[in-house]
């Protein structure tokens, strides 16, 4: 097993290959089809980030001690998204999730990329995030 | 004539823009259109030699400054024909003359008075009306819309009858293109008594709009949309509707006397005009006007055609596309959804490869509620535009969908 920072390193590796950023989108939409999929009862509108323009679904549950997550989206760059942040986010202890500086985001050069109504959907779904950790860690 | 591409682009500096490696195609001037050189140029000798509050020193430079802003005012009420130079008043744009509206003509209306409006209207144009009719306790009507995104007359004339005080109506739907037919709609209205508004946001760069002709008692739009200054706008009203109306906002240049026992208003423009204003905004929107009015409107709108029917006809040929806003008479501006697809995902993949397009509901959330979709890709052209310019978008709409299926 991988720990956060380990990878955040395999995911920049990953996006250094491609130069051009129709290749770095291409990737992404590939990685949204790996996407740990929400289960169809967890797929309600209480479970729909806010601050995103496309409708993204995100569920939190603890097993074993670590918060496992599991999401689906409407449109397909978004998905690939919420993959990457569930690939570096899922498994890990409740407050490793909370205190996560997710470096790597801005290492891609993430965050630059996405339109701003998009890359606001980026934040809101970190923020989400870490608030379903720091909610499973009270009720644990 | 035709128009001389090369030469009109050249004018714009932003249009050689490059985004990453790809040059810019920009297909966002429903939103907002591009700067020229000139009004540019304007903007920048304003502030270096001609910069004073206007209508209140008597120094060099307030006059300067004052005599632009007043020369503003005459260049738009010429290409408007408008009457009087005191019908053209500077707003912060057409939200704001709308609002500035649904204020003042709004106190003049009364219980059981309705207002008419239509299902294609920009927010800007609804809300305001929304607001006041809960405020007063007034009717607002809604002209509904076809399946192609023409407006359906079907019920017109139970629609405007003699409660109709008001009718406000965009010249040019911003999401579908479609321009309504207002010549009409004016003379129905002014049958029953009713004043009509036009929202001409979408019109004024793209045709020749008289005011006289129209014979419509209100018009308002924007400058950052025909090529000028953002922060500025027109309203244009007849006058004996102004004068009827009361003022909009309190403050300075809209008074005449001020005590401690009351005022008295200043006239037409200043009374609607409170505060120092936008004053290169609305010297800098002269300027745009006076260069747009250099153009023959019949070359814009040939060529403007010419790159509807092109980008209409290419998009055709996609698998699965269609096209939202299918009106006989219609703007250039091409709404669409690529079945399989998300438009954020074909927006962000488009702007990867320098295409700037608009996705999302367009501030005009009943159109996408009547056809049931979230929203559209929207691709809108300006006269600088061109046929190469839509292949580019073509091919980059064709790889953005190869990714996405
Ligand atoms: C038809 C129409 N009306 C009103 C507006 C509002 O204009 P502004 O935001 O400049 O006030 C727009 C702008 O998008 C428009 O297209």
């Amino acid at each position: 097993m991988m720990n956060i920072a380990e990878k955040e390193e395999a995911l920049i590796d990953s996006f250094s290959i491609y130069d051009d950023w129709m290749d770095k989108y291409e990737y992404i939409i590939e990685l949204g089809k790996d996407l740990p999929l929400i289960s169809p009862d967890h797929k309600k509108d209480d479970n729909i980030i806010k601050g995103c323009q496309s409708t993204v679904w995100l569920h939190a549950e603890m097993k074993d001690g670590k918060v496992s997550f599991t999401a689906d989206a409407d449109a397909i760059i978004a998905k690939g998204i919420i993959a990457i942040l569930i690939d570096v986010l899922s498994d890990e202890e409740p407050d490793t999730i909370v205190n996560a500086k997710l470096e790597f985001i801005k290492e891609i050069g993430l965050q630059q990329h996405l339109s701003p109504t998009r890359s606001n959907g980026l934040v809101a779904m970190v923020k989400q995030m870490k608030r379903y950790a720091l909610a499973l860690k009270m009720t644990a | 004539m035709a128009l001389d591409l090369n030469h009109i682009r050249n004018q714009f500096p932003i249009l050689s823009t490059k985004v990453g490696k790809y040059p810019l195609v920009y297909f966002d001037n429903g939103a907002t259109s591009q700067k020229p050189r000139v009004v540019i140029d304007a903007i920048n000798r304003y502030y270096e030699q001609e910069n004073a509050n206007i209508h209140r020193g008597v120094h060099h430079l307030s006059q300067v400054s004052t005599d632009n802003y007043e020369k503003a005012r005459r260049t738009i009420q010429e290409h408007l024909n408008a009457p009087h130079e005191h019908e053209i008043i500077f707003t912060k744009g057409t939200t704001d003359g709308i609002n500035l509206i649904a204020e003042s003509f709004g106190k003049l209306l009364t219980d059981g008075d309705e207002i008419l409006i239509t299902e294609m209207e920009h927010h800007s144009n609804i809300v305001p009306w929304q607001m006041l009719v809960e405020r007063k306790g007034l009717t607002l009507r809604y002209i509904p819309m076809t399946n192609l995104g023409e407006l359906d007359f079907s019920q017109l004339e139970t629609l405007i009858n003699e409660k109709t005080r008001l009718i406000a109506i965009t010249h040019i739907s911003n999401a579908l293109g479609t321009i309504n037919p207002i010549e009409d709609i004016i003379k129905k209205g002014h049958a029953v008594g009713a004043k009509v508004l036009i929202d001409a946001a979408q019109s004024l760069q793209h045709m020749r709009v008289d005011v006289q002709q129209l014979d419509c008692d209100f018009l308002v739009f924007s400058g950052h949309k025909v090529f000028g200054p953002t922060g500025v706008g027109i309203l244009y009203g007849k006058e004996k509707l102004l004068n009827e109306m009361p003022p909009y906002q309190g403050g300075g240049d809209m008074i005449k006397t001020v005590s401690m026992s009351g005022t008295t208003y200043n006239e037409l423009p200043h009374k609607f005009e409170a505060g120092t204003p936008n004053i290169i905004g609305g010297i800098g929107l002269g300027v745009a006007i006076e260069w747009l009015s250099g153009f023959n409107f019949e070359d814009i709108q040939q060529h403007e055609t010419d790159l509807l029917e092109y980008a209409t006809d290419a998009l055709s040929k996609i698998d699965g596309i269609k096209i939202y806003g299918e009106a006989e008479n219609k703007s250039s501006v091409i709404s669409f959804l690529i079945e399989g697809t998300h438009p954020y995902d074909i927006g962000t993949l488009l702007n990867q490869q320098g295409i700037a397009v608009r996705t999302g509901h367009h501030c005009t959330q009943p159109i996408m509620e009547f056809f049931d979709i979230p929203g559209t890709i929207r691709a809108s052209f300006s006269f600088y535009n061109t046929k190469e310019e839509i292949d580019q978008f073509i091919k980059a709409l064709e790889k953005a969908i190869q990714m996405l299926r």
